[in-house]
Order: C-alpha cells, then structure tokens, then sequence
C-alpha cells in the first residue's frame, strides 16, 4: 500500500518535513511543494536527510521552485522536478495521499 | 464602480483605480482626464509613461516624494518638483496620476 | 513631525509566498520610510529567502514582488542586514541572493551595496543599537 506524502511547509519553520521523513517506508513517494520546496535545496541538514532515506522516491514542484528563484541545479541529485499534471497522477498512481500541512 | 473607454466597460474599485491593471490602454487614461475635466497634453502623458515603466520594474507605485526625486533624475530637474507635478495633476501626481496610468493607488496614500 | 529620530528595524523571519509576511513587512517598510526615521531591515530565518535572485512567479499565478525590493534604496532604505549563519543553513550564499543598491547622497550619488552580510552574533550587537523593532 504505497502512501504519496506531500509538504508544503519550510523544513526550517515547521517540524512538517522531519515528522513526514520520519513516517516515509520504504516504497512511498515524498512530493515537496510551496514553501515545502526549500527543503530540496542541496548542501542542507534536510538534504542530508533526503539522502539518507532508502527506498523513498522524492519529488518537488517545479513551479514553486520557479517562484522562489531556486535554480534547478541547487535541487538535490535525485530530486525529480514535476509539473502540475504529475502532482496529479502521483495523487492517483498511489493508494493514499498523506498531506504533512 | 467602472469607466466606459474605446467602446468598453473596464471595472474600478470606489475611488476609480482600475480593478485589473493588466486591462488598461491610453485610452482609460483619457476618459478617466475627462471625468476629472483634465485634457491630457503631452507633458501628463510623459510622467503617466514615466510611471507605468516605474511599476514595471518595481511592482510598486512610488509615493510622491519618490515620484518627485525619480522624475528629476530622469527628465530634469524642472520637472523634478512638487510644483510642476501638482501644477499637471491637481488632486495630486500620486493618487490621480497613478490611477490614470491604470496603477494602484500609491503604497502609504490615504 | 518627531524630535528625535529614532531607529527602527524590520525584522523578516518569513520566506515570502507561503504567507503573506513578506510583502506586508514590505508594504510597511515603503510606508514608513515617509516617517524619516534611521530604518534597516533583518533578514534571518527563513526571512532570507526573500532575496533570492531570480523570481519567477508566472506559473503559481502570484505577484512576484521581489523586483520592489530594488526600490527601497529610493525610499532612503539602504541597510539591509542578511545573516550568514541563516543563509548557510539553507544552503544559499550572498552570489543566491539579488545584488541591491542605492545611491549614496553624501557621496556624489556612487552606487553602493545595500546588502550587508552580517554574522549572527554581529546582528545581535546591532539589534541592541535599535530603539523599536517591527516583526514578520
């Protein structure tokens, strides 16, 4: 039972990101949005952490990094970068959406 | 509120300023000039174009003192003063001339 | 209007699209800089986000209000403190962020940095100096 895990809040503000890496298994998706996105940013305690977690296929929106001015070469390697039209088939391809707010 | 231009219904908030700025054309500026009795002559027409490149660049409509300064730099120094600029737009070179150039109404104008 | 000036710093801890902080702290700031008071702004936290370069908010259908920070030096707001630690945190160094200046008055109108990169415990001293503090 695959689990798509979204955080729109800044891994530096809210604990949002550390509980959601925390409750990521194995097999399930993290997809970071709005303010969520800053937590792709390379050469972080955050980054570190995405790295570290196995098995977890991340995500994070390209618009909202284009908003921010966060170049796609400061998003972490592996990070894939997703359109709105994925967001929404990453809703659907998997069984539950869990939304770290 | 709305204002009829160029054979169209453009939509303004209660004290005039266009409600969707990406909506205006010179034409707004001129209907708007002629509710307020003010025919526009060349010389409005610069600092309303002196205006919106302002906000182009900098997504803020400048207060007065500010407007003041900036045209001074940029078309000279007699045209850099309160009294030139009230002397064009009587109620005001920031909240009049800022809502003919399809502008908000300036940050810190009440 | 007052005797005395006085000096107030905005302090910005937010980063700007997620919340509205961000552009109120600046709308403030510009209505403000009328009172003609010694104004700076800190940017620490979070806060630093606001000055990345290159803001493109075209796609998420929001004013991207980041080219009103170029203005400030207009509004005679010319001091703009950007914590190190914050920036390094975040993975971002003063190259991330958008080059601001002003013209210095005083100094046949020379174009000048208005961005100021301060450690933390270099803003903790210069937070002592302020009479008044405004957060976002």
């Amino acid at each position: 039972m695959s689990i798509l895990h979204t955080v729109n809040k800044s891994p530096f503000e809210k604990s949002s990101m550390d509980s959601c890496l925390a409750y990521a298994n194995e097999g399930s998706a993290v997809l970071m949005y709005e303010d969520g996105i800053y937590g792709a940013i390379k050469g972080t305690a955050v980054a570190d952490k995405i790295s570290a977690s196995s098995g977890v296929k991340f995500y994070v929106l390209g618009p909202d990094l284009k908003a921010r001015g966060v170049a796609e070469d400061k998003v972490v390697d592996g990070i894939e970068i997703v359109d709105y039209a994925k967001f929404v088939s990453l809703a659907a391809e998997n069984d539950k959406v869990q939304a770290w707010v | 509120m709305a204002i009829e231009a160029n054979g169209k219904t453009f939509e303004t908030d209660e004290e005039g300023y266009l409600t969707n700025l990406a909506e205006w054309e010179p034409a707004v500026a001129d209907a708007m000039a002629a509710e307020d009795d003010l025919p526009l002559t060349d010389e409005h027409w610069e600092i309303l174009n002196f205006l919106r490149e302002y906000y182009e660049e900098y997504q803020i409509a400048p207060a007065v003192r500010v407007l003041t300064k900036a045209v001074g730099k940029r078309l000279g120094k007699e045209k850099g003063n309160s009294k030139y600029l009230y002397a064009l737009f009587p109620y005001g070179p920031g909240k009049q001339a800022c809502r003919f150039a399809g502008l908000p109404k300036p940050t810190g104008c009440i | 209007m007052s005797e005395q000036i006085k000096k107030f710093m905005y302090v910005n801890r937010r980063a700007p699209y997620g919340t509205i902080y961000a552009w109120e702290s600046l709308e403030v700031v510009l209505i403000g800089a009328a009172f003609d008071q010694d104004v700076s702004l800190a940017f620490i936290d979070d806060g630093v986000y606001q000055l990345i370069k290159g803001q493109d908010t075209a796609e998420v259908e929001m004013k991207n209000f980041s080219p009103t920070y170029q203005a400030l030096g207009d509004y005679d707001v010319t001091k703009l403190f950007v914590e190190k630690e914050s920036l390094e945190e975040r993975g971002l160094t003063l190259e991330d962020l958008m080059p601001l200046t002003y013209e210095d008055e005083d100094d046949d109108w020379a174009e000048k940095d208005s961005i100021r990169l301060v450690s933390r415990a270099e803003l903790a001293d210069i937070m002592d100096e302020q009479d008044v503090f405004f957060s976002f």
